[in-house]
């Protein structure tokens, strides 16, 4: 449905005018927009008004909310305003490191579904809570590899070997990319997609960022397709250990 | 209430405190420089005359942590006063009890008058300010305010007397956000010596204050301490000592932290403790360095070169076109001010110098449906 495995963000840029830019050389074609940063009373809102393109589709977050109800409540009034039923679900009652509430997301989610919407829940890199959500009608899992605008990379590598092995529905690696070398690596684990924000807003030039990350994304995804060759993690030892065997 | 800060600040001494910073050395200051999470010692040694050689470094570190978190954006906000009725005596106040002014408090319709002009700015995020007079700015009084302007406002954030935890409780609901209490500043005999008089003059229950926030829910709250009253160092340790605390127990609440400047006002306290401007970046970036994730704020009190120049240093959100006499924007701009405001640029310009810097103005983050 998207030719672009590459999500991205509006937040943390310098200028509206550049983030427009930039989110054009990314090819990407699903852009997340915070719903506290946005007036959706007003339709020459900046933000909006930069985003107008017909290829672009608009992903609003609930960033901010803290509870379920908190939620589905913006979930709908983003959906009404924005005239689309697709939803990014972000509950993170702590707004240190802004980690995701799993109890929250998992019951917002089940009721969002209920409602009629697309739901793509921002989750800890969580198996099990992978597989509750697909049990409630989620449309995707997205993980963090590791704390959001962190650029930290994929610390969560192992939990989601797992996930993406296991998942019925698309995986889509959330938080944490910092570089494109670690957008490639999550697409060449099998990631459906990832999304960036921070890495590509906060670089000193945003637009060849941004295009740095559509190539990588391109190329992690190939090389995944091509599979990858195995990789050994022993040396076979030269004299052979169990030779004495076939004396 | 279960246990508060109260019983952790009795376990410090001020005087040891004091001494323990003093006595860092430039190896205590390399070592915090090189970690990548830092503790209160770090913080400490940051703080510390030491750490002065190193502000280049703690500047470069600081710019580059707010950046990845916060991104090339800056947050305004704009206060409105709304009384300047005060009950208090405080040293360094204009609308201290015993100053001669004539005292006002803010109609409805006046309110409405000045929202107008800050609308007309442009601004989403207001914070309301008032000095202590319950008889008459009480709970009741706030809800009505809030009630008023919560239509007109994204954002509110309240910087009044502190208030019991029931008062919180009741005043979220009505679009309380944020709120602002400074402890003026942490060493307990002075603080008496600057507070004579009023409700004010209660130490501890100004110091219990945000965790009476923490437990009602508030979803932001603001600390800091007046800068000129007391060792500036020793008082921003307590700061960074009550937000690790609070961080810890209320971890819904986000927090900001402001480093006010005492501001000469008619018939004021001239400051006992003179901050330089190099000073005061590295406070900054010391407490950058410290919290990743705390929001810092510097306001109108700041010189324009200060500001233009700090902002990328790791400050998050800046007040502009600031009037600090209840009725500035609208109904009495020649009324007495609390303070001068030394920035006196508008919004406008404030919005064009950080475009030109790079930053982008945020006007808007928060909605007042996320309530």
């Amino acid at each position: 449905m998207f030719n672009s495995r590459l999500f991205t963000g509006t937040g943390k840029f310098s200028a509206t005018a550049l983030m427009e830019k930039a989110l054009l050389a990314s090819g990407s074609e699903l852009i997340t927009v915070a719903l506290k940063r946005v007036d959706l009373n007003d339709d020459k809102d900046d933000i909006l008004q930069h985003l107008n393109y017909p290829h672009l589709n608009l992903l609003p977050n609930t960033s901010g909310v803290r509870t379920a109800k908190e939620a589905v409540f913006a979930a709908q009034l983003a959906r009404e305003a924005l005239e689309t039923n697709w939803i990014k679900l972000e509950i993170h009652p702590d707004p240190k490191y802004l980690m995701p509430d799993p109890i929250e997301t998992l019951l917002a989610t089940e009721q969002l579904v209920k409602l009629g919407f697309i739901v793509l829940p921002y989750i800890h890199a969580d198996p099990v809570l992978c597989k509750r959500l697909e049990d409630v009608g989620t449309a995707a899992v997205m993980p963090l590899g590791s704390p959001i605008g962190s650029n930290m990379g994929l610390k969560t590598i192992d939990f989601l070997e797992i996930i993406i092995g296991q998942s019925n529905v698309p995986v889509v690696i959330d938080a944490g990319i910092g570089s494109p070398s670690d957008a490639a690596k999550a697409m060449e684990l099998g990631a459906d997609a990832v999304l960036v924000n921070t890495a590509i807003a906060v670089s000193q030039d945003p637009v060849r960022m941004a295009e740095a990350f559509k190539i990588a994304v391109i190329a992690g995804r190939m090389a995944f397709e091509a599979k990858l060759g195995q990789v050994n993690s022993f040396a076979v030892a030269s004299s052979p250990l169990t030779s004495f065997l076939d004396e | 209430m279960n246990k508060t800060f109260k019983h952790l600040f009795d376990t410090y001494s001020w005087q040891e405190v004091s001494s323990s910073i003093y006595g860092k050395t430039d190896a205590d200051v390399v070592q915090a420089l090189g970690k990548s999470k830092r503790t209160l010692e770090d913080f400490k040694a940051l703080l510390s005359p030491a750490a002065a050689p190193y502000l280049e470094q703690m500047a470069t570190l600081s710019r580059q942590l707010t950046l990845k978190r916060f991104g090339k954006v800056m947050q305004l906000y704009v206060p409105l006063y709304l009384s300047n009725e005060c009950n208090n005596i405080c040293t360094y106040c204009g609308f201290s009890y015993d100053n001669k002014v004539r005292r006002k408090t803010l109609s409805a319709i006046e309110i409405m008058q000045e929202v107008a002009v800050l609308k007309k700015m442009g601004y989403d995020h207001v914070l309301l300010v008032t000095g202590e007079a319950n008889q008459s700015v009480h709970t009741e009084y706030f809800k009505k305010v809030l009630e008023l302007i919560r239509p007109h406002f994204a954002h509110i954030s309240m910087e009044v007397q502190p208030l019991d935890t029931s008062d919180y409780k009741q005043l979220i609901p009505y679009g309380l956000h944020t709120v602002l209490v400074y402890q003026e500043t942490y060493h307990r005999e002075d603080y008496k010596k600057h507070h004579p008089k009023g409700k004010k003059s209660n130490f501890e229950y100004r110091l219990e204050t945000a965790d009476r926030l923490g437990e009602a829910g508030i979803f932001k709250m603001g600390l800091g301490v007046l800068i000129g009253l007391e060792d500036w160092r020793t008082d921003s340790f307590f700061t960074a000592l009550h937000l690790s605390y609070l961080e810890k127990k209320y971890w819904k609440s986000k927090y900001s932290l402001s480093f006010p400047r005492l501001r000469p006002f008619s018939g004021g306290l001239e400051p006992k403790v003179e901050m330089t401007d190099r000073e005061l970046v590295q406070l900054i970036c010391a407490y950058r360095l410290f919290n990743e994730e705390v929001e810092l704020s510097i306001s109108t009190r700041e010189s324009i070169i200060f500001r233009d120049n700090i902002l990328s240093l790791g400050v998050t959100a800046m007040s502009a076109g600031s009037k600090t006499n209840p009725g500035g924007y609208a109904v009495e701009p020649g009324s007495l001010e609390q303070f001068e405001i030394s920035d006196e640029r508008s919004p406008e310009e404030i919005a064009a110098m950080l475009r030109s810097k790079g930053y982008e103005p945020v006007w808007k983050d928060w909605d007042r449906a996320l309530n």
